[in-house]
């Protein structure tokens, strides 16, 4: 019998439809996947299903028992325990009381987390705590309260290897003891591998519920996109090859940028070449040095020690400013560090034409509108809802991040995870996107928290390992096994 | 990138640093009423019980305020209404309480407090049902109060019964104990203490740290918001009848003072404008060395105004100090 | 969230595309309140004293007495767009007005309006750097700043006689050209346009928008967002200066409570007008409109005989309503 039985469920706002009407059924017993594009509705589902948000029509059944998810708490005390992307913990309170707050029994959290082997100082403020570390203690709390059905969202995004393989291990554990996982990732190989059944969802309705490790990973994407349009898109990704009018990067083909014995932070010590034209990887586990050399190279931290120069030219930013001047421009994660999200697609991507005095004085709009067009078109952004950034989809917002500097020229791009909570179609045409970058000159230093890109994407991978480089593989021989190795420091240093 | 940088950091962090960062700003200001304190005393020719009563004549309303600002800040929100609620409860019980005995006049001041406590929590529900910013809605609360308190008293006025001034203005046991302190003392033992550290203080804490964590963890954001502003309003109301208490009349304007000072005082003690940090010991503190700044000056025979000038700068330097403090924090 | 009852659909409807037309139009909408609030104005001066409001001459007084409140509402919404909240454009005003009306005099009557648009910049300046640099919270600054002004004013006023007003300032303050364009409007429609077309057109005027909406972006699109933030106070500071100048023409003398009155009108025209509070969204078209409505609205309650108190109290309620309106538009979609 289905422990969870969810029929029909819709939501939207206003005129925007959330989710039309998708039907879910977990049984007891069974890690179950949730699966589809961005937008597709998955944690608005699961938002309504722990009373995040209410329902406008459907049925929620819970052991044949029709239940109202009124609210967080309610869902709690009825067996349904959610674990968010973003951590439920309020970072001004230290991790007991966020603990207290809740009304969840301190010690039990405690032993949980010792049996994930998780270390955790139960004073500090939430705030304090890595973000890794803070899933693991709200996925502790939500253990704690014993549920009936953990509710897992996006949880192993971004998730260093290590840990994840703990959460795996909790859903095993949970699997063994008849209770249930419903598991939402965009990781296909998580869900082969750990997950009974899935459920895929497009454009806000269940299109069906499949058995993963039978039908595999090729299927399942075209479950998640529709028959026609994962050929189009794969078709898209291949054929076209426009160039790029906006990009600055092809005049300056001989660029390099010369980073020697860099330290910051936890990066001891850095070194390595990037050539005009070439993609080059960064693979690591979380905490590894990688935020820091980002954010130095990219303006936004100054270095402690070391060299960088770009063609030749020494520099040592002390702002943002300085490294898009030098050209170097950043892509980072979290889309809402990069987004202005009440203004329009236009003035996102024209805004770092305007980052300097000299350019405060009136605007060109015609010089503005060809750029800002050209960059649109380079990236096949859906420009339908672009009066506000904020109403477009997760990777039409990745995109308008892209096209920014597209619009404004550079010689190096640095993508911090640019594809993070993504859907595939947009990945693919990220992926593609990069290479014809790269191909017109740019130079491209990748950072990726999923393995599985660096071959597809990477000409060279570098792997960093407690602020240092460890490893540096071709792009091709960049499989997830020797990547991981090398991530692990467990492979001699390769002459860089 | 940088914040998950400083995270990483911070956990190797030794605890004695970790506790320095939690109370060291609660005990500098502590550390500068001191040192302020001492210095106040070598002033006077002959510095006595008298000087520590009217210094606590005059901090005692701004202190209420302050705790009023504070826990309302806490809670994530602003209370620009503070001010001008302040000067309502003062018209009222000066235009009311004068011709009553005592005994009246204090059940009409819990009265005025309970009517205070609701007024806070009108403008708190405003403003989680209109969900427009608390900046907004109490901005538009300043008015309506302020213009209710002229509408009440158009000109300073009013009284209180002799008895009910001593609260403000006398003195417990000794001389050297003013009851305006004691009343004080009073007042967050039993309105604050209890709160703190049980789950209604965590709630209040978590929804001005994170609205959407608390809400995650169960907590009734809309429920504490509303608590936070009736629990303003209360101190408000302390401070108003504090205010007729201390200088015997109602003014329909004086609680002007309290708009800025309140937020000051409050970010001088610790609490964060970005809210769920900081506590209401420290803005007490504040509250007490912003009138002590003052009461400094005019000693020293500075001019009112020259006065107003130095304790207006002072305040925004020692801001400015503070947002240095966090930059550099930020930074490293 | 409202308690609808069950046969409302068709309305509802209506007024959901009502409340969409607002939000993306709110200068249609403020038109339309600007000009109903004339004609019941009109019709309530009928009523009262037989006489009609509806009159070229009432027109023209009312661009007349907007134009200051427009003016401190014009840095007003500069700041409010970058999110912040300038409570100093009132004294800032006061002192403008001081300065021109005491140094005129001695040093003629250019170098008094030099000087006084010279230290509204600087208080802006001032306020710029604590907010820009030193990252204080607006709202304290500014009402540090504006306590110290006051302080410092009213040491000035009392250690100075009343000064004479230049007659260029009265002119331009109270007086009118072809019968009905006030002198004001000469000062007022520059800078209007200037404002407009700069937070449009200009670049200076996107990373207006662009600070207030994500600051975080901004440093990370290359954008030294203290120098826009410190550019911003300042001119606020600058175009309060202004208001005090026809404030001070106006009532043909400076004195310590010149501008206060308009302090909390000039957040409510913003408001009114549908910058968001928040930052990154609105502009000075809407405030305009608000500044007007204010306007004709405190002489409808004139007229009405409206104390004080109850006019403060009305000014709230407008202030919430509006704010409210404005927040379930917006959510709407």
């Amino acid at each position: 019998m289905s422990l969870l039985e969810a029929r029909n469920v819709g939501k939207r706002y206003g005129p925007v439809v959330a989710l039309e009407s998708a039907s879910l059924s977990v049984d007891a017993g069974e890690v179950h996947a949730l699966l589809g594009a961005n937008g597709a509705g998955k944690s608005t589902l699961v938002k309504i299903l722990t009373g995040v948000i209410q329902r406008d029509g459907g049925t929620v059944e819970l052991r044949g028992e029709p239940v109202r998810v009124s609210s967080p708490s309610r869902a709690a005390r009825i067996g349904l325990a959610p674990v968010f992307q973003d951590p439920a913990l309020v970072p001004d309170l230290t991790v007991a009381q966020n603990i207290r707050l809740t009304a969840v029994d301190v010690d039990a959290v405690r032993q949980r987390l010792r049996e994930m082997d998780v270390d955790v100082d139960f004073t500090e403020q939430a705030g304090d705590v890595p973000l890794p570390l803070l899933r693991m203690i709200d996925l502790a709390r939500a253990m704690a309260r014993d549920p009936q059905l953990l509710l897992l969202d996006e949880i192993t995004a971004a998730l260093p290897s290590d840990l994840a393989e703990r959460v795996f291990a909790v859903m095993e554990d949970w699997r063994r003891r008849g209770r249930s996982v419903l598991f939402i990732t965009h990781r296909l190989a998580e869900v082969i591998a750990m997950c009974d059944r899935a459920t895929v969802l497009r454009d806000g309705r269940d299109v069906g519920t499949l058995v993963p490790r039978e039908i595999g990973e090729r299927q399942i994407v075209e479950y998640m996109l529709g028959p026609e349009a994962a050929t189009a898109e794969a078709h898209a990704a291949e054929v076209d090859e426009t160039p790029l009018k906006g990009a600055a990067a092809a005049e300056a083909a001989a660029t390099t940028l010369e980073v020697t014995d860099l330290r910051v932070g936890s990066l001891a010590g850095v070194s390595f070449s990037l050539r005009a034209g070439e993609i080059l990887g960064v693979a690591a586990l979380e905490g590894q040095g990688q935020n820091d050399l980002f954010a130095v190279l990219a303006g936004d931290r100054r270095a402690e020690g070391g060299e960088m120069s770009v063609t030749g030219k020494s520099l040592r930013p002390r702002h943002p400013y300085d490294a898009i001047r030098s050209g170097l421009v950043l892509v980072p994660a979290d889309r809402l560090l990069a987004l202005l999200p009440q203004r329009s697609v236009r003035e996102n991507i024209a805004a770092p034409r305007y980052n300097r005095l000299g350019r405060w004085g009136p605007i060109n709009p015609r010089e503005e509108r060809r750029r800002v067009a050209s960059a649109i078109e380079a990236l096949q952004i859906d420009t339908r809802a672009q009066r506000q950034v904020r109403r477009l989809s997760g990777g039409n917002q990745q995109k308008v991040t892209i096209a920014r500097w597209l619009a404004s020229g550079f010689q190096t791009l640095l993508c911090f995870d640019p594809t993070r909570g993504i859907d595939v179609g947009t990945k693919r045409q990220i992926y593609a996107l990069l290479r014809r970058l790269a191909d017109d000159g740019a130079a491209i230093l990748f950072f990726s928290s999923e393995l599985s890109e660096f071959p597809l994407v990477c000409d060279r991978v570098l792997t960093l390992f407690g602020g240092r480089i460890t490893g540096e593989l071709a792009g091709e021989g960049a499989d997830e096994a020797s990547l991981l190795r090398a991530m692990h420091g467990l492979v001699e240093e390769v002459a860089s | 990138m940088s914040t998950a940088a400083a995270g990483v950091a911070a956990r190797v962090r030794p605890n004695p640093a970790r506790l320095a960062r939690r109370h060291g700003w609660t005990v500098g200001v502590y550390v500068l009423l001191l040192v302020l304190l001492l210095y106040w005393q070598t002033i006077p020719a002959n510095w006595g019980s008298f000087d520590v009563q009217s210094l606590a004549i005059d901090a005692l309303p701004l202190a209420f305020a302050a705790m009023a600002q504070s826990v309302v800040i806490i809670s994530g929100g602003i209370d620009l209404s503070v001010g001008s609620l302040i000067s309502l409860i003062n018209v009222l019980s000066a235009k009311y309480m004068i011709d009553m005995s005592f005994r009246n006049a204090l059940l009409f001041g819990l009265l005025l407090l309970v009517g205070s406590a609701a007024a806070g929590a009108f403008t708190g529900t405003l403003i989680v049902l209109s969900r427009v910013p608390d900046i907004v809605v109490t901005l538009a609360m300043l008015f309506v109060w302020a213009g209710l308190a002229l509408e009440i008293l158009q000109i300073p006025g009013g009284g209180a019964p002799q008895s009910y001034l001593q609260l403000g203005t006398g003195h417990w046991w000794s001389p050297w104990i003013p009851s305006g302190l004691m009343i004080l003392l009073l007042a967050f033992a039993i309105f604050w203490l209890p709160l703190r550290w049980a789950r209604p203080g965590l709630a209040l804490y978590s929804v001005g740290s994170n609205r959407n964590a608390a809400y995650l963890s169960g907590v009734g954001v809309a429920r504490t918001r509303i608590f936070a502003y009736a629990l303003g309003g209360l101190f408000a109301g302390l401070a108003g009848l504090a205010l007729s208490a201390t200088s015997g009349i109602g003014d329909p304007n004086a609680g002007q003072y309290y708009t800025l000072n309140s937020v000051a005082a409050a970010v001088l003690g610790g609490v964060a404008l970005v809210g769920g940090v900081g506590g209401l010991i420290g803005p007490i503190a504040a509250a007490f060395v912003v009138t002590l700044v003052k009461t400094i000056l005019i000693l020293k025979g500075v001019d009112q105004n020259w006065a107003q000038v130095i304790q207006g700068t002072l305040i925004i330097v020692v801001v400015m100090i503070g947002g240095l403090a966090i930059r550099q924090r930020a930074r490293t | 969230m409202s308690a609808g009852t069950p046969q409302v659909a068709t309305p509802a409807a209506r007024l959901r595309a009502a409340q969409r037309v607002l939000s993306d139009n709110p200068a249609i909408a403020l038109t339309f309140v600007f000009v109903a609030l004339f004609v019941v104005t009109d019709i309530v001066n009928r009523a009262q004293s037989g006489k009609a409001f509806l009159t070229p001459t009432q027109v023209s007084t009312t661009f007349l007495y907007a134009a200051p409140l427009a003016l401190l509402a014009a840095g007003q919404t500069l700041v409010m767009l970058t999110g912040g909240v300038d409570l100093s454009v009132a004294t800032t005003a006061t002192t403008a007005a001081f300065v021109s009306s005491g140094t005129a005099h001695d040093h003629g009557t250019g170098y008094a309006l030099l000087l006084a648009l010279a230290f509204g910049f600087g208080i802006g300046l001032v306020n710029g750097i604590g907010v820009a640099i030193f990252r204080v919270n607006p709202l304290i600054m500014t009402l540090g700043i504006s306590s110290v002004t006051l302080g410092a004013l009213t040491i000035y006023s009392q250690t100075r006689f009343v000064a004479l007003v230049p007659n260029i300032v009265n002119t331009l303050g109270s007086s009118r050209f072809f019968k009905y364009v006030p002198y004001d409007l000469l000062v007022w429609a520059p800078i209007a346009a200037l404002i407009i077309l700069g937070l449009r057109f200009s670049g200076f005027g996107r990373m207006i928008f662009a600070v207030g909406d994500n600051p975080v972006a901004c440093r990370l699109a290359g954008v030294r967002v203290w120098q826009v933030l410190l550019l911003v106070y300042a001119l606020c500071g600058a175009f309060s200066a202004v208001a005090g100048i026809l404030l001070v023409g106006f009532n043909d003398a400076a004195d310590l409570g010149i501008a206060a009155p308009f302090l909390l009108p000039s957040v409510a025209a913003v408001v009114i007008g549908g910058t968001s509070i928040l930052g990154g969204s609105g502009g000075y078209g809407g405030t305009i409109l608000g500044a007007l409505i204010l306007t004709v609205l405190d002489s409808l309650l004139t007229i009405l005989n409206a104390s004080q108190a109850l006019k403060q109290i009305l000014y709230g309620a407008i202030i919430l309503a509006l704010a409210w309106l404005y927040a379930r538009t917006s959510s709407g979609d």
